[in-house]
């Protein structure tokens, strides 16, 4: 797919997707497809860590948790949510600096579970602390417009492929695209590695946060721990893996094929997809690592065409 | 003064299986560096086994250990040839990030794979002497867990000598060592892997077996004995198997500690900071011996 073509259909999309609220007749559209864009938004932003940076970072769901939490204080306390959320990422970003700067010590796998372990911590610390479910004032419920957050998960999205286009084409960006590929190799040739890992984190974060920050403001009503669980990691990386790592549209495939198989299945089997979702990532990882991308671009090679080259993180 | 022995007590209990669920990963991970973080939904599977034993068979549980665990070590071979196999192939780095996703995509399959087959309940098994309990002191020391701990130590015993005597065993180690030099004095290395793997998911599913007779399974465990095994591994460093059984005791102690100091929530959160705190102070990783 030429630029000029990616770019139309992207605008086409954009377009189509904004002019929704005006002709859905129905709830339950807006709703599913808020879900789609947050995913959307959700896997894009935890591919700039793994993806370009390549650091799996098992803790995501710490910073849309901290993003959540924040906006959702600083909101029910009666600041306006568009500086609730904005105060989400920032606390989120902060957090992630302040963690990054002891958890980039380690590498690859021990990253990995070591981000887990405080994903997990946190998670557990909110879940005791605040134990009881937030939900909104019966005056706010009232004045609720699913337009709103449909729109603000529509412009995350388009924020979010904006932040990742740029940054993959950035100095930066390449950067973090060697530090991926071979991290002694890239500091050699002078790229300051911990302070792009950290860059990469502190984008995700804030970007999380906001996500976060969309989550608060959509739900009623939800337990505080509940957006620090490690099933939001899991699915952006799932989904990130099936799209293929490491690619702006990657994710995006990946999200919308996940979305919409995930509701198909739970039409009749309640976490099914998990099953599938499991075995298929595993197919994914074992034999072809750049997901459904490069699927396409094997299948394209066949017809004849030549294949884009794809770089394996 | 006596509430703070108990707990104490009975953090050691569960710090016998804590021993015993890391054992098993120890083993995998030190030999084959490669890190498969499905282990506490293999644990999950060896307990719904016995528990099915149970259920519709009437086997005990203690004795469903003679099934259970050639059961594992069947499917552990299973995995191995199916998934792992295929990781070990790549270079020391690409292995272990490898092994962690195809784990990780494993641990999600299996937990939807448990909901299917035995709902989301909490599952665990109650014999008739289930309730028998020794009185020391004014301590109260539940037999079946006492047992369990017992058990524990005599199969983590069981598998350090085969490694430290039988020909096998030594294949084994020498390849976790150095599996190029393994490979130079002829030894086949792919079965020494095949064996650890085998022999860890074995391992995995009589834990599994003692968490069903002594506490509950659900499948939801999983993450969570990952995590307590992984905690136990970078405690206890690797290559040694009465170590990780010692780390598992510290676990135990430690989370009884952290329950009597700051209360029962807290419990889960002192292993992970463990966790943290010294892998931090080791980034050169789980290797360092």
């Amino acid at each position: 797919m030429t630029r000029a073509w990616g770019l139309g259909l992207a605008v086409v999309a954009v377009a189509a997707l904004a002019a929704v609220p005006r002709v859905a007749r129905s709830d339950s559209v807006l709703n599913f497809l808020f879900l789609v864009l947050l995913s959307v938004a959700l896997a894009p932003i935890w591919n700039i860590v793994a993806g370009y940076a390549g650091q799996v970072n098992l803790g995501h769901a710490a910073f849309f948790g901290l993003g959540a939490l924040t906006t959702r204080s600083l909101w029910s306390a009666g600041a306006p949510v568009s500086l609730a959320m904005a105060a989400g990422a920032g606390v989120a970003t902060a957090g992630a600096l302040l963690i990054g700067a002891v958890a980039f010590r380690l590498r690859g796998a021990y990253f990995a579970i070591g981000t887990l372990a405080l994903g997990e911590i946190l998670r557990i610390t909110v879940g005791n602390v605040l134990s009881e479910v937030s939900t909104l004032p019966a005056a706010t419920i009232a004045r609720y417009r699913l337009a709103d957050r449909y729109y603000l998960a529509l412009a995350l999205a388009v924020l979010t492929l904006g932040a990742v286009w740029a940054l993959a084409r950035s100095r930066a960006g390449l950067g973090m695209q060697a530090i991926r590929e071979d991290e002694e190799a890239a500091e050699a040739s002078g790229v300051n590695a911990l302070g792009l890992k950290l860059l990469a984190l502190a984008l995700s974060t804030a970007l999380a946060g906001l996500a976060g920050g969309l989550f608060a403001y959509y739900h009623i009503s939800y337990y505080p721990s509940h957006p620090f669980g490690p099933h939001w990691t899991f699915d952006a990386l799932l989904i990130t893996y099936i799209g293929g790592v490491g690619t702006l549209h990657g994710p995006v495939l990946g999200a919308i094929f996940y979305v919409f198989l995930k509701e198909y299945l739970a039409i009749r089997w309640v976490d099914f997809h998990l099953l599938i979702f499991g075995a298929l990532f595993i197919a994914i990882v074992l034999l072809l690592p750049g997901g459904l991308v490069e699927a396409a671009g094997r299948l394209r090679a066949l017809a004849g065409r030549k294949a884009p080259t794809i770089i394996r993180p | 003064m006596t509430a703070l022995v108990q707990q104490l007590v009975l953090g050691l209990l569960i710090g016998g299986l804590y021993g015993l669920a890391a054992a098993g990963l120890s083993l995998i991970f030190g030999v084959m560096k490669v890190l498969n973080v499905a282990h506490g939904q293999l644990i999950m599977l060896g307990g719904y086994g016995a528990f099915w034993l149970f259920a519709l068979a009437g086997f005990d549980p203690f004795a469903s250990l003679a099934l259970v665990v050639p059961g594992a070590l069947v499917l552990g071979a299973l995995l191995y040839w199916a998934l792992f196999g295929w990781v070990v192939r790549a270079s020391e780095e690409a292995r272990v990030k490898n092994s962690l996703l195809i784990g990780f995509g494993l641990a999600l399959a299996l937990d939807a794979l448990a909901v299917r087959l035995w709902t989301a309940d909490e599952r665990s098994i109650t014999t008739s002497y289930a309730g028998a309990v020794l009185h020391v002191g004014g301590i109260t020391v539940p037999l079946v867990r006492l047992a369990s701990l017992v058990l524990a130590l005599a199969l983590i015993g069981a598998v350090h000598l085969l490694l430290a005597r039988a020909r096998w065993g030594r294949a084994i180690r020498a390849t976790a060592e150095d599996w190029e030099a393994a490979l130079m004095t002829g030894i086949d290395v792919r079965r020494a892997y095949l064996l650890a793997f085998a022999i860890g998911t074995a391992l995995a599913g009589a834990a599994g077996t003692l968490v069903s007779v002594g506490y509950s399974v659900s499948p939801s465990i999983g993450l969570e004995w990952t995590l307590k095994a992984l905690v136990v591994v970078v405690l206890a460093g690797l290559g040694s198997m009465p170590g990780t059984f010692v780390g598992g005791l510290v676990l135990g102690l430690a989370e009884a500690l952290a329950a009597w100091g700051f209360g029962g929530p807290y419990r889960e959160m002192v292993g992970l900071v463990l966790f943290f705190v010294v892998l931090v102070a080791r980034p050169q990783g789980l290797f360092a011996r």
